[in-house]
């Protein structure tokens, strides 16, 4: 049982994180580069950047927000901020044309949930670099 | 670009392969704590994978 009571820490000014999370937005671990953690933005970019190209590899789909039911606007908004989020990696492959159709066969599942995850593993790069900008992490 | 023709199994090592890194980095605080958490995350992914692989095995027959 916690016996302190949780001190909240009051938001540190935009000016000092904006920039490092923009930047890991579009370059995964350009946040962490930025803010001097070379190691850990070199194995986030590795690992981010590495899992989208498998994803393309795999000739995964993209998705596009479609309304309808629920579960359908659910899942492809969800799944087009999901690919957004990669940032540089996601605009430039749409840039260069790379266009793939929901196709039946496991190889293009996987290549899809790898593109998403892959913007989903950036988004917690971002925190982790919002947090260091902020000064609650080191 | 090549294209990639996984197995089932080498697509979920991969995927966990990653995950475990990026989990690892943002999650700890000192780079000991981070190499064993990603380590910790990793394998239970693989035991995840083969426990529910054998449980779909199992179930289906």
């Amino acid at each position: 049982m916690a016996t302190e009571k949780e001190v909240k820490q009051p938001m540190a000014p935009i000016g000092v994180w904006a920039p490092a999370v923009a930047l890991g937005w579009l370059v995964p671990g350009g946040g962490h580069f930025l803010l001097k953690r070379t190691g850990r933005g070199l194995l986030l970019l590795v690992s981010v950047t590495s899992m989208f190209l498998c994803g393309l590899m795999m000739r995964g789909a993209m998705f596009t927000p479609q309304s309808g039911d629920l579960l359908t606007t659910l899942i492809n908004t969800g799944g087009f901020l999901g690919n957004v989020a990669s940032g540089i990696l996601y605009l430039l492959s749409v840039w260069l044309g790379y266009s793939q159709a929901d196709t039946a066969g496991h190889v293009h599942d996987y290549g899809t949930k790898f593109l998403v995850t892959a913007g989903l593993l950036n988004v917690l790069a971002m925190v982790d670099a919002f947090e260091i900008a902020s000064r609650r992490k080191d | 670009m090549p294209k990639m023709n996984l197995s089932h199994f080498e697509a979920a090592i991969l995927f966990s392969l990653f995950t475990s890194v990026v989990l690892g980095v943002v999650t700890k605080r000192t780079d000991q704590e981070r190499l064993q958490y990603g380590a910790y995350v990793f394998a239970c992914f693989v035991a995840a994978l083969f426990g529910i692989g054998w449980l779909m095995r199992l179930g289906h027959g």
